[in-house]
């Protein structure tokens, strides 16, 4: 039985996000994701391993770093999706504060471990390269001190979600703490221009060419699309858990108080 | 290979966390899809 045909019908009514409701009902999401995961999850997997080999064994090694330069392949994809990630969670806490929409609210409680796994993969790799290419496993520096201000609001917004006997009013206090933190994303950009840091600046932007050697950069872009999948495929999956879990304490109760009556 | 336990511990890493979160992700659903075709089964 597929689980998407015990899932509630969306609710009727007209109002100001009625398209975004029709499109982002749980029976709906059910269907939709149910289809694009087995592919998005593959597709994940197949780049990030293709991305990987190439960076470990393929890649040239660096002139001055050596083979220490393989970390990137891990830490600036990491990097990107800790940031991209708290975007998405800010998204969906806007949507939840401004169209009350479930489905947001369930996908901004499960975006959030994740992300915080991916930002705590960023700052482990980026110690784990500091070490021997600093002398240091950390410095306080503008680029590494704002990603921990991003972890610690990554673990803010997990504890404050889950703080509330009533659900909603975890959900709320959780948005406008996202809402409250997406200050930090553009300090985190531009901690490398605004101040005099150790982290090198950007080498791959939105509006010239890369500094890089091509050889290096197509392993990476793999490594960055590659995760980009998993972590979407890894947040869809929990999303979907949790449409679920939420049906089937639904109905618990209601077979409960039907056999109370 | 220069680095190499450093390289090691990065991919270990790489590989371990988000293979972690992907698995517990992919049980988790797995184990609400069967409870919640289970109870829709009594239901009928």
């Amino acid at each position: 039985m597929d689980a998407s045909s015990i899932v509630a019908p969306p609710p009727s009514g007209r109002n100001p996000g009625r398209s975004l409701h029709r499109f982002a009902n749980p029976g709906r999401f059910l269907r939709l994701s149910g289809a694009v995961l087995p592919w998005l999850a593959a597709a994940g997997t197949a780049l990030t391993a293709v991305g990987l080999v190439w960076g470990l064994f393929f890649a040239p090694a660096d002139w001055q770093q050596g083979d220490a330069v393989r970390i990137m392949y891990i830490h600036v994809p990491a990097a990107w999706l800790a940031s991209a990630g708290y975007l998405a969670l800010a998204l969906c806490s806007a949507l939840s504060l401004v169209w009350r929409h479930p489905l947001a609210d369930l996908a901004a409680v499960e975006i959030g471990p994740v992300g915080a796994g991916f930002t705590a993969l960023c700052l482990l790799t980026g110690s784990i390269w500091g070490k021997p290419m600093w002398g240091a496993w950390w410095v306080w520096d503008a680029r590494l001190t704002s990603v921990l201000i991003l972890f610690f609001l990554y673990l803010g917004h997990i504890a404050l979600v889950r703080a509330f006997d009533d659900p909603v009013r975890g959900y709320r206090s959780g948005a406008i703490l996202a809402l409250v933190g997406v200050v930090n994303l553009p300090i985190i950009k531009f901690s490398v221009d605004w101040w005099n840091t150790l982290h090198q600046p950007d080498t791959i932007t939105l509006t010239g060419a890369p500094t890089m050697f091509v050889g290096m950069l197509w392993p990476l872009l793999f490594a960055a699309l590659g995760y980009t999948l998993m972590f979407a495929a890894i947040v869809l999956a929990r999303t979907r858990a949790a449409v679920m879990e939420r049906r089937i304490r639904a109905l618990l109760m209601a077979r409960a108080d039907a056999a109370a009556a | 290979m220069t680095h190499l336990p450093y390289v090691a511990a990065a991919y270990v890493l790489g590989v371990a966390i988000p293979g972690t979160f992907a698995l517990m992700a992919f049980l988790r659903m797995r184990a609400a899809q069967r409870r919640l075709a289970s109870i829709g089964r009594r239901r009928r």
